[in-house]
């Protein structure tokens, strides 16, 4: 009688404080799955804010050099894919962010040939319009990599949570999966070399 | 030698550099940090007192940072890791700026960087940034007067950030005075299109007449002070940082503020 009793009360205890510290477990992943969420969103921003930015630098483009039509339409193109590519942020997988950057880039160098090409315009470098847009262009540059890096390192704090014992438990029972980060750099995502020859 | 003199430097500051080659936060925290070592005493003493006053009325946090070498970051590049690692600016309103300089050297472009905490980036945008760069600092940096081209662009900044801060304040302080906010608003908005407009027909080859534009932002803004009483008594209220021009040491410490990859740079 008493016996049973005492296993009882442990039973009971070992289930409170099992389940109370699986409670605090899942709501710091949903927490923490939140901030990542969040992380991604300010990515997609600042890269539309890049995809904004561009039909005006067309334009001023092509004021000066319309017959770069190809060089044009190439950026022109790869914006429209880019801002197609948008991802759910609960399914980060590797495969929807590799795709996501790879159109990212395919823009990024569009953009970094139409750069190349507009050294040869005295008169466009000239404009202020056009210094003003380079200056924009350059600062959104310099906000994606921020906004990724801050990504890559929320997404890497979840993902490094999530695999701790006995989280990964709770992880596997609530299907919380591992998120996907930036990969360092693309081949194109590199500034464009330009070769004197 | 040189590099002798650089630990040195980074000894008296009480600085370790971290692994990655980011200057780890100087202890005490200091608003000038020069360890480039292109500032003289003096020099370095003026600036600071005058940003740590500034930090005292508005809180809005300006650093200076000059650094020998960029091991191998792009300048915005460090200046973003700096200005985030520092947490330069309050935590709250992410009001940090951080002006980033590495001089020319023999073998090596000089360049400069302005980093923009996101909370300036509305008073502060890129454009204002780089003629900021390209109007104050860079022509004294080519005559080697590095202290005039910082000291200028502080105070252009300084105009600037007062005048966002006030905004602010004074959105949140005094509701229901529209014909100040309307003043605002006619500082904040039509004034820039109406000068944007004019600029850009002016200047066409010369870059020097945009000038007039802080000079009249910044009387503009000093008149929008006097006119909202609520925000210079606040200013005043906590003036037991400004009063001390004894020693440093008035400035508390960096609060945290965030940069987003707001600003921007150039090189000579």
């Amino acid at each position: 009688m008493k016996k049973g009793l005492i296993s009882l009360l442990v039973i009971v205890l070992l289930v409170v404080i099992v389940g109370g510290s699986m409670i605090g477990s899942y709501n710091k992943i949903v927490k923490m799955e939140e901030e990542v969420s969040a992380a991604w969103s300010q990515v997609e921003n600042v890269y539309q804010r890049r995809a904004d930015l561009i039909p005006n630098l067309v334009n001023t483009v092509k004021g000066y050099a319309s017959h770069e039509r190809e060089t044009l339409e190439a950026v022109i193109n790869a914006r429209a894919k880019a801002t197609q590519t948008t991802i759910d942020p609960t399914k980060l997988d590797a495969a929807s962010l590799q795709q996501f950057q790879a159109n990212q880039s395919e823009l990024s160098s569009a953009l970094g040939r139409l750069m190349v090409v507009m050294e040869q315009y005295p008169d466009l470098k000239a404009n202020q319009n056009f210094r003003d847009l380079q200056v924009q262009l350059e600062g959104t540059e310099n906000r994606i990599t921020v906004e990724r890096r801050a990504f890559n390192d929320t997404a890497k704090m979840f993902n490094s949570y999530i695999r701790q014992f006995p989280k990964n438990i709770i992880a596997a029972i609530f299907n919380f999966e591992k998120k996907a980060y930036f990969e360092a750099e693309l081949g194109a995502e590199k500034a464009p070399e330009v070769n004197f020859e | 030698m040189k590099k002798l003199i650089f630990i040195v430097v980074a000894l008296y500051f009480g600085l370790t550099l971290t692994a990655f080659g980011i200057p780890s936060r100087p202890n005490p925290p200091t608003l000038v940090t020069d360890l480039a070592d292109v500032f003289s005493a003096n020099e370095e003493e003026y600036l600071e007192r005058k940003l740590v006053d500034f930090f005292a009325s508005t809180s809005n946090q300006i650093a200076v940072v000059t650094v020998s070498d960029l091991e191998g970051y792009d300048i915005s590049d460090m200046a973003f890791r700096i200005g985030a690692d520092w947490g330069i600016g309050s935590e709250k309103f992410d009001n940090g700026i951080l002006i980033l300089l590495k001089p020319k050297t023999a073998d090596s472009n000089g360049q400069a960087f302005i980093a923009v905490g996101y909370g300036l980036e509305g008073v502060v945008p890129d454009i204002t940034a780089k003629q900021i760069v390209e109007n104050e600092m860079i022509p004294r940096f080519k005559e080697g007067n590095m202290f005039a081209g910082i000291d200028n662009a502080a105070n252009v900044l300084i105009e600037l950030a007062k005048g966002e801060y006030n905004y602010q304040q004074y959105a949140k302080k005094s509701e229901g005075n529209p014909l100040v906010f309307f003043i605002l608003i006619g500082l904040f908005i039509v004034l820039p299109i109406l000068f944007g407009r004019r600029r850009s027909g002016f200047t066409v080859g010369s870059r020097n007449s945009s000038l007039p534009f802080w000079i009249t932002m910044g009387l503009l803004n000093g008149l929008g002070n006097r006119s909202s009483g609520s925000f210079s008594d606040f200013s005043r209220g906590s003036g037991s940082f400004g009063g001390g021009g004894s020693s440093f040491g008035g400035f508390g410490g960096f609060g945290g503020g965030g940069f987003g990859g707001g600003g921007a740079g150039g090189s000579w």
